[in-house]
């Protein structure tokens, strides 16, 4: 039996598709305006690559910020809800996850059978996003997928006052006046996100065995500010911008 | 079974009534001067006893305020203080009631003028200010009763010093009425009081049925004359017969939520603006939000009033409140409640404008998770101003939290 998950969040659409308990492939497209195109276009382009026909597919859930739209879905459930199903399908024994996504970053503490504890997300706030770290590497005029490597080189990371995302950025334009390290202004900048998502594990309680998920686990430097503040490792799984589709897919099987 | 909702059924009949008994109210406050009755503006958490006994006309700003947040007027009225220097940081009932006297707006184009003003910080500080503010503009004497924090104990020193005050309150109304206090009126006004709120205590207790008869909505409406009306015989025949109504449901087998399987209870005032969207997205998930800590605070110092000594006995019934006691103290009762009405997790409105409310409330959140193995929600909004309420953060918070109680079973309890 074929299942899958499509994830429509703000900045991409991720879609997942399983089979007897073994993840088949994923895909990822931009979501641009138009959720419902992009749920649809991840969808089929994902079906073409794998060969398989949406006749074979038994069920679909569709997750995140824009899964009211997905027309095709046979349900929708919440992106936490769907972090804790992918998390502890890809690693049984996990008790945590970090999402960092475009727009919201969450924390979840799940228990050993993998459902969801207790969660806590950021509130009406983009610091703290991968919204945020977008909007830095803007004004650092460097490619979002290099800021992470970058930020690796740093020996004095500056220190971000501001909480808010509009003030934060005048605050670099201003350290690139007064020609500040880029390496040490990225670090930073993740040590800045980083707290606030730090804060958020902390509100909870969170502990390890934690993974990270969402686009932002692909920047380490990221990575490595958040386990600085947390004092523990965090793992990074092989799909982690994917895992919410994959938990999606994963609870249209359990269902 | 799917069974068919009728749903003019559904409706609690008694809310016509309540509104028609309000607006009578509002009139003859804002009638008052034209018939030569005094109006004083009181604190919620206030003792109004005294003032009804007097024959003067209590207004509530924050009932006002709650009238404000309901017809979505509070983000215009908040920005009028705003722009007089108030900030953004400041509960949004005050900046509302402040913007209003200014700009003579609101639902009901601005409460009357008050005679004198009555603020007890039982509930907060933010009133001694607010009050303070409005004494000025209004050039009005204030009276103002200052209630200690009890976090650990209720003491005879403080029995003594709100005593105290409670005999120069009947003294300042007495000088601002020229008329002394008929002690048989006080008797009479105490004995209603504390009959309302014995009666409105029954009326939310009805929701321990299951399905509820009515829901936390309902209360928040209903609230309001055991609030403005107390110590008058028009709240008692009103909840008596808001009693007979909800019992009547009760027997008939009418809930407020079609097909109600899960029972929650809610945290801090309610979101005013966003009542029905909130009651309709719970509703959608046949959750019944049966009870909860706000209304429920204007009858949870019944034990400490003694009806036939009443001005000395209210000095620590209104001391001793919900918001003027300790975490510790907060939580059990919280406990008390899960427990009482069976619910499957809690809902708490983490409130931008009520700091005393909302402080704490992480640790009341840990202290319920770890006694009553129940999910606990934290929703990030405000009660009037709608400028901290994200709707689709909202859905998903919400959404989420459903689903977590799904995923747990039917009791929801996670046991621990």
């Amino acid at each position: 039996m074929i299942y899958a998950g499509i994830d429509i969040g703000s900045i991409t659409a991720k879609a997942a598709l399983i089979e007897d308990n073994r993840l088949l492939a994923t895909h990822t497209v931009f979501t641009g305006y138009n959720p419902a195109a992009a749920g649809r276009q991840v969808f089929d382009e994902l079906l073409m690559q794998t060969g398989i026909s949406a006749g074979a597919v038994k069920k679909v859930v569709a997750t995140g910020y824009g899964r009211a739209s997905v027309e095709f879905a046979h349900k929708t459930l919440t992106e936490i809800i769907c972090h804790g199903a992918g998390a502890h399908f890809l690693n049984t024994g996990v008790r945590g996850v970090i999402d960092v996504g475009g727009q919201d970053s969450k924390a979840i503490l799940l228990d050993a059978q993998g459902h969801v504890e207790n969660f806590a997300m950021n509130d009406k706030c983009a610091a703290g996003t991968g919204r945020f770290l977008e909007v830095m590497a803007q004004a650092l005029q460097i490619p979002l997928d290099q800021m992470g490597e970058i930020s690796l080189g740093a020996e004095n990371p500056v220190k971000i006052s501001s909480i808010c995302t509009v003030f934060a950025e005048s605050e670099v334009i201003s350290m690139i006046a007064r020609q500040k390290d880029r390496r040490d202004i990225a670090a930073g900048i993740h040590r800045s996100a980083a707290l606030r998502v730090a804060s958020l594990a902390g509100k909870i309680h969170l502990a390890p065995p934690v993974v990270m998920t969402g686009g932002v686990a692909k920047n380490k430097g990221m990575l490595q500010a958040l386990e600085d503040y947390l004092g523990y490792g965090i793992k990074v799984g092989a799909v982690p911008q994917e895992n919410g589709a994959v938990g999606a897919a994963v609870l249209a099987a359990g269902t | 079974m799917t069974r068919t909702i009728d749903k003019e059924n559904t409706k609690i009949a008694a809310a016509k009534k309540m509104r028609d008994i309000m607006t009578t109210y509002y009139l003859d406050a804002l009638s008052a001067s034209e018939n030569n009755r005094q109006v004083a503006w009181i604190t919620s958490g206030g003792p109004v006893e005294p003032l009804v006994a007097m024959d003067i006309i209590p207004v509530y700003p924050e009932n006002h305020g709650a009238m404000i947040g309901s017809a979505k007027m509070g983000e215009d009225l908040c920005s009028k203080a705003e722009e007089m220097g108030y900030s953004t940081d400041l509960c949004a009932y005050a900046r509302a009631d402040i913007g209003c006297s200014v700009a003579k707006g609101g639902p009901i184009g601005g409460l009357p003028k008050p005679d004198m003003l009555i603020c007890c910080n039982n509930i907060c500080g933010t009133v001694l200010k607010w009050y303070e503010v409005q004494a000025r503009y209004y050039g009005v004497p204030l009276f103002i009763l200052d209630t200690p924090v009890c976090h650990t104990g209720f003491f005879p020193e403080t029995a003594a010093y709100v005593k105290a005050q409670i005999t120069e309150y009947i003294g300042f109304l007495e000088t601002a009425t020229r008329r002394k206090m008929d002690m048989d009126r006080m008797n009479q006004v105490g004995h209603l009081s504390l009959e309302g709120q014995k009666l409105w205590q029954q009326v939310l207790r009805t929701t321990a049925h299951k399905p509820s008869p009515m829901s936390a909505f309902d209360a928040f409406f209903f609230l309001a004359l055991i609030v403005t009306l107390r110590g008058t015989t028009t709240a008692v025949d009103f909840y008596r017969e808001l009693i007979a109504e909800m019992n009547d449901r009760i027997a008939k087998g009418i809930s407020v939520v079609p097909d109600e399987q899960y029972r929650l209870l809610w945290d801090n005032l309610p979101v005013w603006h966003r009542l029905k969207w909130l009651s309709k997205k719970f509703s959608n998930h046949r959750a019944c939000l049966v009870a909860d800590t706000y209304t429920s605070a204007w009858c949870g110092a019944i034990q400490y009033i003694d009806p036939d000594n009443f001005l000395d006995s209210i000095a620590q019934a209104y001391t001793r409140i919900y918001l003027n006691i300790g975490i510790d103290q907060m939580a059990d009762q919280v406990l008390d409640m899960i427990q009482f009405y069976d619910v499957n997790g809690l809902v708490m409105h983490s409130n931008r404008s009520c700091k005393p409310y909302s402080f704490g409330q992480m640790d009341i959140m840990r202290i319920v998770q770890k006694k009553a193995g129940i999910p606990v929600l934290m929703l990030e909004a405000d009660m009037v101003d709608p400028r901290s309420f994200s709707e689709s953060q909202m859905e998903t918070r919400i959404d989420a939290f459903m689903e977590i109680i799904l995923q747990r079973g039917a009791t929801g309890r996670g046991g621990q």
